[in-house]
C-alpha cells in the first residue's frame, strides 16, 4: 500500500543522505522524495512516498524517528491532507498536431511555460496520480523530456 | 586545566572537553592531520595515550574497554587511511550497542572535496555504521559537538559516534565555552516504561504455569543484573541468555540455562519451545537466536522489553511490546508482580530433563587436547571470574558453553558483526579497564592473524592480558559448516602448512610463550599463565584439528531440532 510520510528533519548537510541511506540498507522502497527549507529556516520537511504493508511502515516510521537529525514523522496517508506534484515536460510541436494539445493542456489545467518553433514545454500540478494520468495522455505526441518533483504533502487546516 | 572564557586553540579545546568527558585513555595513532593534535597531546599527563599498531586496533581496544567499564571508549586517528582503518571496528561497535567515539583527523576544510592527500569522506563511509556523526565545520562547534558525541554515545541504547576534524579547526583559535547541558531535539529515548504495560506484563507472567526469561546485552549495558536476578530468583523463573548476554544472570545459579539459539544449551531451546510466556529483556530476536522464526516459542505470549523501538515488531511479532530502559523495566515488573508465585516444579523438572537428557559433554578419556577442556579448565581455575573476551568462530561458541560467567560485564565478543581480529585488541582494551579480575583472550589461528600486531601494544604497555590461542590448524567453524553441510569440500579452511610457529611469533615480539599440547600441560600452562602479571602471555593450546561444536540448529532450522552429535548428524530430536 502505498504511504505518505511527512518527516522533519534538521535543514544540515548531509541528512537527505542519512534517510535515503537508511532506506537502501534497510531494503525499503522508495517511490520518491523530495526536500524543502520549512518556514523555520533551521528545519527542512521531507516528502517520502514508499510502497509497503503495515509490518514494514511501522520500522520505516520507527527508523526515520530513529536517525538523530529527524525531529517529527508523521504517516498522512491515514489523515486528512493535501498532495500536489510538480511535472514540466517538453513536447514536439507541429502544425498537425497543435490544436489537440492546447485543448489537453487545459484539460490538465496546465500551463504553457515555453513554446518555440517546433517543441512546447508545460507545467502541470497535481496529485501523483494526475500527473501518471498526464504522462500517458501525452505520451503519443511525443515527449522529447520530462521532470518530476516527486510529491509534497501536507496536513489540511483545521 | 583549562577554564571557560579562556582563548584556546582546537587543540587544546579537543584536550579539555575529554577531560571534562572524564577520559582515561585514548587509542589512537598519529599522522599529518593531527600533528597539533598530537603536539598538544605531548605535554599531557593526565589522560593516557595507548599508541596502537593499526587503527582497527584502537576502535577495538576502545570497544573493549568500553565493553568492560561502561564507559564510551575513545579513538583517534589521523585522515584517509587512519580514517577507513576504523570502519570495521565501528562496524562492530555499532552492531553491539558499544559507546565508543572516534575522532577522525581531516584535510584542511580549504581542501575537503579535492581529493587531496589522504583524504577520504569518512563521514559519508560512516553514517550507516554510527548512531551520528558530525564534521567540524567551525573551532567554535567543537566543544558542543565532542559533547553531544558523548551523550549519544552513552544514552539510550549506546553506539558508536564520529567526529570529523578538519586541519585548520584544530589549529584555529577561539574563546572556549564547556556546554553544562545538552540538547538534542530529534534524540529523546525513551528510558521510563510505560507503567500501564508492565502491569500487564507483570499481570501474564504472575499466571504463568512455564514462564522463560530470555536475556540480551541490553541489561548488561543498562546494569540491570541486580535486578534481573531478584526477579528472576522471586519469581523462580528459569533464565537463558544470549551471547552477549551472558554474565548478566550467575551462570552457576540452578536458574541459569546458559545460552540459547544455534549452539545453545539443548534444554534452554527446548524451553523456548515449550514456554507459555517469554520475557525478552534487552535482546532483538537476532537470527542466531530464533531459527527457523515460524517456530520460535510457538506456545508463548511474548513480552518484549528494549530501549530501542526499532527492535520491536523486527524480526517476530511480540504480544507485549515495553519499550524502554531494562533496569526500569525490571525494577518496575517485580513491584507489579505478586509475591505469591504459581508453582513451576513441574516445569522446572521438564528442563531438568532436557539437561539429562543432553548435557554439554566431551570427550574427556581419548587424552587428546580440546578446546572444551582448556575452557572448562580455565573456567574452573579463575573460577567463573575473569573477563574473558573471544575472537570469532568454534572457540567463542565453546567459551559461551563451558566458561560459567558469574558477573556481568565478563564476555566481550563480537556478536553481531563476528569480526575476526576483534579479540586480541578488544582484551588490550579490556584490561586498560579493569584491573581487579583476570584478562582472558580465547582467539583462534585464523582470527589471532587478523590483529596479531597489536601483540606489541600489550607488551609495550605491560597489559597483563591471557592470550590463549586455540589452535587447530584450521577455520574451525568454517571447517565444520563444510563438513556437515558442503560435501566435505574443505576449500581453503586448512590452515595447518601455512601457520607459521605462533610460539616463536609471540617472542619474536618479546612476548612470554608456552606451548601445550596435552590436558596435563595445557593445565599447568593455564595455571602458569594466571600466575603472570608481569605482562601479556601467550599460550599456544594445539588442540585437536576435527572437533565440532555441539549441540547446534542447522541454518534456517528450528531451534527445537538440534544437531546433537557428529556421528550421526541426522539425529533430530
Amino acid at each position: 500500500m502505498k504511504h505518505i510520510i511527512s518527516v522533519l528533519v534538521e535543514n544540515k548537510f548531509g541528512t537527505l543522505n542519512r534517510v535515503a541511506t537508511m532506506f537502501s540498507a534497510r531494503g525499503f522502497n522508495l517511490a520518491s522524495i523530495s526536500i524543502g527549507e520549512t518556514e523555520d529556516p533551521e528545519i527542512s520537511r521531507m516528502t517520502i512516498v514508499t510502497f509497503a504493508d503495515d509490518q514494514i511502515i511501522s520500522q520505516v516510521i520507527k527508523q526515520l524517528n530513529r536517525l538523530i537529525d529527524t525531529i517529527k514523522v508523521t504517516d498522512l496517508t491515514k489523515q486528512p491532507h493535501v498532495e500536489r506534484e510538480l511535472l514540466l515536460m517538453t513536447m514536439k510541436l507541429t502544425k498537425t498536431q497543435q490544436h489537440e494539445i492546447f485543448e489537453l493542456i487545459n484539460v490538465f489545467k496546465g500551463k504553457v511555460v515555453d513554446i518555440k518553433q517546433k517543441s512546447i514545454t508545460i507545467e502541470v500540478i497535481g496529485s501523483p496520480d494526475k500527473i501518471n494520468t498526464t504522462i500517458d495522455i501525452f505520451k503519443p505526441y511525443g515527449i522529447k523530456e520530462l521532470a518530476r518533483s516527486g510529491a509534497v504533502a501536507i496536513h489540511r487546516g483545521e | 586545566m583549562h577554564s571557560s572564557g579562556q582563548t584556546l586553540n582546537g587543540s587544546e579545546i579537543f584536550f579539555e572537553c575529554l577531560r571534562r568527558e572524564n577520559v582515561e585513555y585514548i587509542f589512537g595513532y598519529p599522522g599529518g592531520s593531527l600533528l597539533k593534535v598530537y603536539e598538544t597531546l605531548y605535554d599531557i599527563k593526565d589522560i593516557k595515550h595507548i599508541l596502537v599498531r593499526h587503527e582497527q586496533g584502537a576502535t577495538h581496544m576502545a570497544e573493549g574497554y568500553a565493553r568492560a567499564t561502561g564507559k564510551p571508549g575513545v579513538v583517534l586517528v589521523t585522515s584517509g587511511p587512519g580514517a577507513t582503518n576504523t570502519v570495521t571496528g565501528i562496524a562492530n561497535a555499532y552492531m553491539d550497542s558499544s559507546p565508543m567515539v572516534v575522532f577522525t583527523g581531516q584535510v584542511p576544510s580549504s581542501l575537503i572535496g579535492n581529493d587531496a592527500f589522504q583524504e577520504a569522506d569518512i563521514v559519508g563511509i560512516t553514517r550507516p555504521i554510527t548512531k551520528h556523526n558530525f564534521l567540524v565545520k567551525d573551532v567554535k562547534e567543537l566543544a558542543l559537538t565532542i559533547r553531544k558525541a558523548f551523550f549519544l554515545a552513552s544514552n539510550g541504547r549506546p553506539g558508536p559516534v564520529l567526529i570529523d576534524m578538519p586541519k585548520d579547526i584544530l589549529n584555529a583559535s577561539c574563546t572556549f565555552h564547556w556546554p553544562e547541558t545538552v540538547e538534542i531535539r530529534g534524540f529523546k529515548p525513551t528510558i521510563t516504561c510505560h507503567i500501564n504495560q508492565v502491569e500487564k506484563a507483570a499481570h501474564k507472567i504472575a499466571k504463568a504455569k512455564r514462564p522463560l526469561l530470555y536475556i540480551g546485552g541490553g541489561v548488561i549495558s543498562a546494569e540491570a543484573s541486580e535486578e534481573l536476578r531478584t526477579f528472576a530468583i522471586q519469581q523462580n523463573i528459569p533464565v537463558t541468555m544470549t551471547l552477549q548476554g551472558l554474565g548478566a544472570f550467575p551462570g552457576n545459579h540452578p536458574l541459569s540455562m546458559g545460552m540459547l539459539g544455534m549452539h545453545g544449551t539443548y534444554w534452554s531451546n527446548q524451553a523456548v519451545n515449550a514456554c507459555d510466556v517469554l520475557i525478552a529483556v534487552g535482546a532483538r530476536f537476532d537470527d542466531r537466536v530464533t531459527g527457523k522464526i515460524e517456530t520460535f516459542a510457538p506456545n508463548a505470549f511474548i513480552i518484549h522489553n528494549d530501549i530501542d523501538p526499532t527492535n520491536v515488531d523486527k524480526n517476530i511479532k511480540v504480544d507485549l511490546p515495553i519499550v524502554g530502559d531494562a533496569k526500569d523495566f525490571l525494577a518496575k515488573l517485580l513491584e507489579e508482580t505478586p509475591e505469591t508465585v504459581e508453582n513451576r516444579d513441574s516445569w522446572l523438572a521438564d528442563i531438568q530433563s532436557w539437561r539429562e537428557l543432553c548435557p554439554l559433554t566431551y570427550n574427556k578419556e581419548d587424552g587428546a587436547l580440546r578446546t572444551e577442556y582448556v575452557i572448562d579448565e580455565v573456567s574452573k581455575q579463575t573460577e567463573g571470574n575473569a573477563v574473558v573476551v573471544t575472537d570469532v568462530g568454534q572457540h567463542q561458541m565453546w567459551t559461551s558453553q563451558y566458561y560459567t560467567f558469574r558477573n556481568p560485564r565478563s564476555i566481550i565478543t563480537s556478536g553481531g558483526l563476528g569480526t575476526m581480529g576483534f579479540g586480541l585488541p578488544a582484551a588490550i582494551g579490556a584490561a586498560f579497564g579493569i584491573s581487579d579480575r583476570p584478562v582472558i583472550l580465547f582467539s583462534g589461528d585464523g582470527g589471532i592473524m587478523m590483529n596479531i600486531q597489536e601483540i606489541v601494544t600489550a607488551v609495550h604497555y605491560k597489559t597483563p592480558i591471557k592470550i590463549f590461542l586455540i589452535n587447530n590448524s584450521f577455520l574451525g567453524m568454517v571447517r565444520q559448516w563444510q563438513e556437515l553441510f558442503h560435501k566435505e569440500k574443505y576449500s581453503f579452511t586448512d590452515l595447518g602448512e601455512s601457520n607459521p610457529d605462533f610460539v616463536k611469533v609471540a617472542e619474536a615480539f618479546r612476548c612470554k610463550a608456552i606451548l601445550a599440547d596435552t590436558p596435563e600441560s595445557a593445565k599447568a600452562a593455564i595455571k602458569e599463565a594466571l600466575a603472570y602479571n608481569e605482562g601479556p602471555v601467550f599460550v599456544d593450546f594445539r588442540v585437536m584439528k576435527k572437533d565440532m561444536v555441539f549441540p547446534m540448529v542447522p541454518a534456517g532450522g528450528s531451534i527445537s531440532d538440534m544437531l546433537l552429535a557428529r556421528l550421526n548428524p541426522k539425529t533430530m530430536v
